[in-house]
């Protein structure tokens, strides 16, 4: 329960990060790290509870639409809940330093609070639209951390390519929780029953959440945002890429694996998305000399391997995904964050251009390797674990095996390149080669990297007990039959250990063929033309330019353009409305004619088109005259003596009023070709037309009981007065009059201003 | 007799719509006018219409099957045609002053004085 509030306050804790930096100056980073920390300690302390399986809190919030806190603590989630607050912990110092002296670094930790918090709530979320809610938070605070560096163009874009792709994923997202919630009939993850494959809406969901899953774990073709987002600080990058963000898609299919999993489709399409991906990343990774798009690139491996495992769907691939998640946590933010170092003292991230660093930088040098044995997967550490798994697991995949271990043998080998690559390649050489300028770095900036790295190997030597308390109660949540999990170092010589001992040698061959690599990459760099990224971008610049060109046709500034687009729309609506209604009959009889009122109303009409038409202005206000009182004498003749008053009254001021006026103004012209008012007219008599058709329609329509019967009969009893259009204007509806007088008197008050203005400048 | 009234409200829509889309301020109000009457007119006509027979009681109080003309709608009616005649009265004015100030009737020249 502490730790739920702890999580919450999170978010209202973000306006005090600024006076904290006030105050705290320099050790602020130390400082903001304690909320993690505590958080952290929460988590561990909860670890001997979900051995006796989860434990579910509820806080009410909005329980008429079934949306209340529902949070959930089990093994899955307190991984990955300790993997976000432990990683959180070692970010947050290393920020600090990493940070030191930037203008914004407060506003960096807001960012990163939010965005922490966000990943808690997605990841203990018992309720699928909580769920949503946090995972949406957690793609909107990504993009304000990518594009941390703002006046950088290349960051802004990357932030927009990240928030672009997770936000179409999070609106699929939200569409395949909610068809879920309508299937199953809970909005509970814990109260749903499994989805067979024989519901009619179970390809669709599945389709939906796939969908949203695979962009923020950056699947194949979605996988292009990914590289782009090393554009934010690199505390940022180790943060996105080991624990959080990308790892949110693969626990959401952990998540879920027992509701929508083990079916064919899920079997095909998760572990398709998976290899594709892996081959992917392993084709990307190849030729690169960044060493920060080295890790990138590693990340889509990885999370390719990740999804693939899922998609086995075995209670052994399950496994070797757990494990894997959590050494590839541990060794890739060790590594970007001593890559975040390097770049941080050299000014470069090339490996082509680094060399000799061991001297200068012993403890980030101690780390990388830690992490490359890790990431290659050598023994003793966690890695070498993980790595048997893999293998064992994709040995014994159900189906389609030898491609998934072929591509995985390959992704695995790449790791083992890239591990040489970062650990090796920066950090030989001799010291007298070594400029001067490059100092070793403070404890704050090497702690995190190092612990990181350490933990990797501890718990290689502590794998029985990381088995047994964190991974085999996750399993039990991804795989519904419990199991207990042995970790064990040392299987003997088998298949398994022959592969990986072929793996190292593979990626050996790799490193000292990397200079090939690079030339070969430089030369298909052409080739990037035809690459998904670059369709992205192409049809972004191709929507931009639509939707320019939209808006200057529709947002033109001219008020009649806005008025004709109305009325075709209400033309056309109309149209389309009314004709199903056929069954209504039309009031067309044509026997209670009388010959006065069918004069007037010619006479009317008349005068209407001699407004239209004539050139001369007191040919029009006599015109409009004319059309007032005849209106004034339908009035009169249908019952509406009140209304006929009025009606002539009003006509009256106003022809004065023009009159005044219109002598003022220029002589009627013709602005407008012959074209444009064919067009005009078209339109107006078409709306004219749908008009007539609504008052023919509407007279014999009735959708509620006619309230006038009351009126008449309590005007005299209730409000005792005999005229029944002011009874009501005066009692009944008094309020309108109301407002109808201040509309009257605002309207008084603007012509009289309008007048006096003019009186003043003169 | 609804029919006849309803080619009517037509006819003035048509004549309003049409003036309203003229690039003419002085056409513009016209076009309102002749618009505010023609809906008036559609309100009253949509209700139902009874020919003579106004709302009026006689002087004992409401007397059951008189047959009398509906007072609702002549009452939206009436605020109606007094809320045009203020909304006619400020557009009229504004315009005058529009013109007055920028020296062109063209509602297309007017836009282009705001940049």
């Amino acid at each position: 329960m502490f730790s739920i509030y702890l999580m919450l306050i999170f978010f209202l804790l973000t306006p005090l990060v600024s006076p904290l930096f006030k105050f705290f100056k320099e050790k602020a980073n130390w400082v903001l790290a304690v909320f993690p920390a505590l958080f952290f300690i929460s988590m561990m302390m909860m670890i001997p509870t979900i051995q006796y399986g989860p434990k579910i809190i509820s806080l009410q919030w909005v329980p008429s639409i079934g949306v209340n806190l529902d949070f959930v603590f089990d093994g899955l989630s307190i991984l990955f809940a300790l993997l976000v607050s432990g990683i959180g912990i070692l970010i947050f110092i290393y920020a600090g330093s990493y940070l030191k002296n930037h203008p914004l670094i407060s506003r960096f930790y807001v960012f990163l609070f939010i965005f922490m918090a966000s990943m808690l709530g997605l990841v203990l979320s018992d309720n699928i639209i909580l769920l949503f809610i946090f995972w949406e938070a957690t793609s909107i605070s990504s993009y304000l951390l990518i594009g941390f560096d703002h006046e950088n163009p290349e960051a802004r874009k990357a932030a927009l390519k990240a928030l672009l792709i997770t936000g179409l994923g999070g609106l699929s997202l939200m569409a395949g929780l909610i068809l879920l919630g309508s299937i199953t009939g809970s909005y509970t993850i814990s109260g749903m029953n499994p989805v067979t494959a024989n519901s009619p809406l179970y390809g669709l969901t599945l389709f939906l959440i796939l969908l949203g899953a695979f962009t923020k774990s950056a699947q194949f073709p979605f996988h292009f945002w990914l590289p782009g987002a090393m554009k934010a600080p690199t505390p940022v990058s180790a943060y996105l890429h080991s624990a959080t963000m990308v790892k949110a898609g693969v626990f959401l299919l952990m998540r879920l694996n027992p509701i929508l999993g083990g079916t064919a489709d899920w079997h095909l399409w998760v572990t398709l998305a998976g290899t594709t991906t892996m081959l992917t990343g392993s084709v990307l990774t190849l030729g690169q000399k960044d060493m920060k798009g080295l890790l990138a690139s590693t990340t889509i491996i990885a999370l390719g391997i990740l999804v693939t495992l899922i998609g086995l769907s075995t209670s052994l691939a399950a496994k070797a995904a757990l494990v894997f998640l959590l050494v590839h946590s541990l060794y890739k933010g060790s590594l970007f964050l001593v890559v975040g170092i390097i770049d941080h003292e050299t000014g470069t991230r090339d490996i082509t251009k680094l060399h000799s660093l061991t001297w200068v930088l012993p403890f980030s040098a101690f780390s990388a390797v830690l992490a490359a044995f890790s990431m290659s997967g050598f023994p003793p550490l966690l890695g070498f674990i993980s790595k048997e798994l893999l293998y064992e697991a994709k040995i014994q995949a159900p189906s389609a095996g030898e491609i998934i271990l072929i591509t995985g043998f390959l992704a695995n080998a790449v790791n083992v390149t890239v591990a040489a690559l970062i650990a090796i390649k920066p950090f030989l050489g001799r010291k007298k080669k070594i400029s001067h300028h490059i100092h070793e770095v403070p404890f704050s900036l090497w702690l995190a990297p190092f612990l990181m790295a350490v933990a990797g190997l501890l718990f290689g030597f502590f794998s029985d007990s990381l088995g047994r308390l964190i991974i085999s109660p996750a399993l039990a949540v991804i795989h519904a039959e419990p199991t207990v999990v042995k970790l064990k170092m040392w299987h003997g010589v088998n298949e398994v250990f022959l592969l990986s001992v072929i793996t190292v040698l593979t990626g050996i061959i790799f490193y000292f063929l990397y200079p090939q690599f690079i030339r070969m990459a430089g030369k298909l760099s052409r080739l990037r033309r035809f690459s998904i990224s670059t369709i992205y971008e192409r049809f972004l610049t191709g929507f931009q330019k639509f939707s320019y060109r939209v808006t200057v046709f529709l947002q033109n500034g001219r008020l009649r353009y806005y008025l004709m687009s109305v009325l075709i729309a209400m033309i056309l609506l109309v149209l389309l409305f009314i004709f199903p209604f056929s069954e209504i009959e039309w009031k067309l009889e044509i026997t209670d004619i009388y010959f006065f009122d069918l004069a007037l109303v010619v006479l009317i009409l008349i005068a209407a088109a001699l407004v239209l038409f004539t050139s001369s202005r007191l040919t029009a206000i006599v015109a409009l005259g004319i059309i007032g009182y005849g209106v004034a004498l339908i009035y009169a003749l249908y019952g509406a003596p009140d209304l006929a008053i009025t009606q002539l009254l009003i006509e009256t001021l106003i022809v004065i009023l023009f009159a005044l006026v219109i002598f003022r103004l220029p002589n009627f012209r013709s602005f407008s070709g012959k074209l444009t008012r064919w067009r005009d007219a078209f339109i107006a008599l078409a709306s004219g037309a749908v008009v007539t058709i609504l008052t023919l329609k509407a007279g014999s329509l009735q959708f509620h009981p006619n309230i006038s019967g009351y009126f008449l009969e309590k005007s005299y009893r209730e409000a005792y007065g005999k005229n029944v259009v002011n009874v009501i204007l005066v009692d009944f509806r008094a309020l309108d009059t109301l407002g109808e007088i201040t509309v009257l008197t605002v309207a008084a008050i603007g012509v009289f201003a309008l007048l006096k203005l003019k009186r003043k400048q003169k | 007799m609804e029919t006849i009234l309803s080619l009517l409200i037509g006819g003035l829509f048509a004549a309003g719509i049409y003036s309203i889309l003229r690039r003419s301020i002085v056409k513009l109000v016209i076009g309102l006018i002749m618009l505010s009457q023609s809906v008036n007119l559609l309100i009253l006509t949509a209700a139902g219409l009874t020919r003579g027979n106004p709302p009026l009681l006689p002087k004992e109080g409401f007397v059951t099957g008189q047959g009398y003309a509906d007072p609702l709608p002549q009452a939206l009616v009436l605020t109606a045609i007094v809320i045009s005649f203020g909304v006619i009265s400020f557009t009229l004015v504004l315009l005058y002053r529009a013109h007055q100030k920028l020296g062109t009737d063209d509602l297309d020249k007017m836009g282009e004085s705001d940049q």
